[in-house]
């Protein structure tokens, strides 16, 4: 409904006082104030800590992204508070509603240089963050876009459901079900899965790659300090998804090699076992298996899963 | 329709699907198998026999052809089929397995390896690789085709697998809780229980038939191949 005609002329006389350079001199101490306690007080203590070099990297990023919210957030909040007191109903008030602002330029400008500015730095931070070498992908994929210098050491990470097991090639390839990984040596993680989609998610080193069946997505980080990793799973992955779950631990380069080696001897017999190390497992391509299964007419409990090629007549 | 009418069908609706939510709720949700319990006659300080029983087949459930877990009762003796199980806390568990099943092949062979028992070995008497009554600590699946099903409690490192029926075997079982006169393989271990708490347990052999790669079925529903140690102090 077209307001009426009286109701678009300000009131003859009436002054205003500044009612944007006001919103303006409330918010400002306020958003500087908020932005100080974000970065320097609650900053240290934001997930996932900075426990590696990656941990550290998506702190950051959380930090600079809360100190940009903040003040617009503020924004909102002075400019709700301060028109809800400020443009109260005052007794005597004409009950109608005021005249539609339209056509104001300079807020719309201002509006949208604003949006723009911070939407556009968003995208830059982020883009660079997530390309930057420890940076917010910390599970980089199968074809990862950088390395890290030197020679990492090799982890794999074997999620079946629904348990973790961990291999280190370079010490024998023996494989545990312990986390153990060395402070200060940058570490190469290799996330694959034996049946269906899990992810690995090692909270405090801020690791987190989908553990896809014969698939091998790699993951770079340095861990910073000692202490202990909560490992998840973070992918729905069954019955015992939210079991799925262990510890593992940053230990000194000394104690680490300590405990390869020792691990390596204790599981030298299981190792023999195992197949030779790589970065993806067939498991339905166990040697002889499937065939001895279909010779003896016996279709095994796995299904097809052990090669339906010897299976003809299964779906 | 009349206003009588209409009460009465909202009345048999709501009636309908008040029906369909207990439905769920108590024969889904809330449906487990029954606790058996090893603490009720338990003197402390003692340690705790258990005998179980892994079967093909079984007579008890909706899913006969489904492999499942069985449990004596130390109170009547007699088999239950539950994979629910009350131990008492920081106590021996002295464990005998009839293993009735055939063998399928480990996913990862690192669980053909025995751990978390007293000495991370175990004794397996029977006809299915002839090391009687040897304690040994890792079975090759691959080679042997010698595991059937796995005992593993994740949370506290316990593994064993167990060793099965070879396929040529004569007199295999075909009924659930089978009777000792059918071949099986006879495996023992012992486990110390921890602190009190509730601890996951499954098969890490993917025996759910077809179903999920062999990880659904039977592998995905507690009380056949995995449950609950409830241990309590």
């Amino acid at each position: 409904m077209a307001a009426a005609p009286e109701a678009a002329v300000p009131a003859a006389g009436r002054t205003e006082p500044n009612h944007g350079l006001r919103i303006f001199l409330i918010w400002l101490p306020l958003a500087v104030l908020a932005d100080y306690l974000l970065y320097f007080v609650y900053g240290p203590h934001m997930p996932p800590g900075t426990m590696s070099t990656s941990a550290a990297s998506q702190q950051f990023d959380i930090k600079v992204m809360s100190v940009m919210a903040a003040p617009v957030f503020l924004g909102v909040v002075v400019y709700a508070v301060y028109a809800m007191v400020a443009w109260r109903p005052r007794a005597g008030d004409d009950s109608r509603d005021g005249p539609p602002i339209t056509g104001n330029t300079r807020i719309q400008v201002s509006w949208i240089t604003v949006s723009t500015i911070l939407v556009l730095s968003l995208f830059g931070f982020g883009f660079y963050e997530l390309v930057t070498p420890a940076g917010a992908g910390a599970g980089e994929g199968p074809s990862p876009i950088w390395k890290p210098d030197g020679r990492p050491l090799q982890v794999q990470v074997i999620a079946q459901q629904w348990l973790f097991t961990y291999r280190y090639p370079q010490y024998g390839g023996f494989e545990t079900t312990d986390l153990i990984l060395p402070v200060g040596q940058s570490i190469q993680f290799n996330v694959t899965s034996l049946d269906v989609i899990h992810s690995f998610w090692a909270y405090q080193l801020g690791v987190k790659a989908d553990a896809n069946p014969q698939v091998n997505n790699v993951a770079y980080t340095t861990a910073l300090h000692t202490g202990q990793i909560t490992v998840r799973c973070d992918e729905l992955c069954g019955l015992w998804h939210g079991a799925m779950y262990d510890y593992g631990r940053v230990v000194s380069v000394a104690a680490f090699k300590a405990w390869a080696h020792k691990t390596e001897i204790k599981m030298a017999k299981i190792t023999k076992t195992l197949p030779a190390y790589a970065s993806v497992y067939y498991p339905n391509e166990i040697k002889g298996l499937a065939k001895f299964y279909y010779e003896a007419g016996l279709p095994g409990a796995g299904g097809g899963f052990y090669g339906n090629q010897y299976y003809p007549n299964e779906p | 329709m009349s206003v009588a009418q209409r009460a009465v069908t909202l009345l048999v609706a709501f009636i309908a699907v008040v029906a369909l939510i207990v439905f769920v709720v108590v024969h889904i949700l809330l449906a487990n198998p029954p606790t058996v319990s090893f603490t009720a006659d338990h003197v402390a300080g003692q340690p705790v026999s258990m005998t179980i029983m892994t079967d093909p087949v079984n007579d008890v459930s909706d899913h006969p052809d489904w492999v499942s877990y069985f449990v004596r009762s130390p109170q009547t003796g007699k088999w239950v089929h539950s994979t629910i199980w009350q131990l008492p806390a920081h106590t021996r568990i002295n464990v005998t397995n009839y293993e009735f099943d055939t063998c399928d092949p480990l996913r990862n062979q690192f669980n053909g390896r025995v751990s978390g028992t007293v000495g991370n070995v175990m004794s397996v008497s029977g006809e299915a690789d002839g090391v009687n009554g040897k304690g040994i600590s890792v079975v090759n699946s691959n080679t042997t085709c010698g595991v059937a099903h796995t005992f593993s409690v994740p949370g506290l490192g316990i593994n064993v697998p167990f060793e099965g029926v070879l396929y040529a075997a004569k007199n295999q079982c075909t009924q659930g809780p089978c009777g000792m006169s059918f071949t099986h393989t006879t495996t023992t271990f012992s486990f110390i229980t921890p602190g009190p708490g509730d601890y996951r347990w499954q098969c890490f052999i993917p025996c759910g038939l077809a179903s999920v790669d062999g990880n659904g079925h039977a592998m995905s529903t507690i009380g056949f191949m995995t449950g609950y140690l409830d241990v309590v102090s």
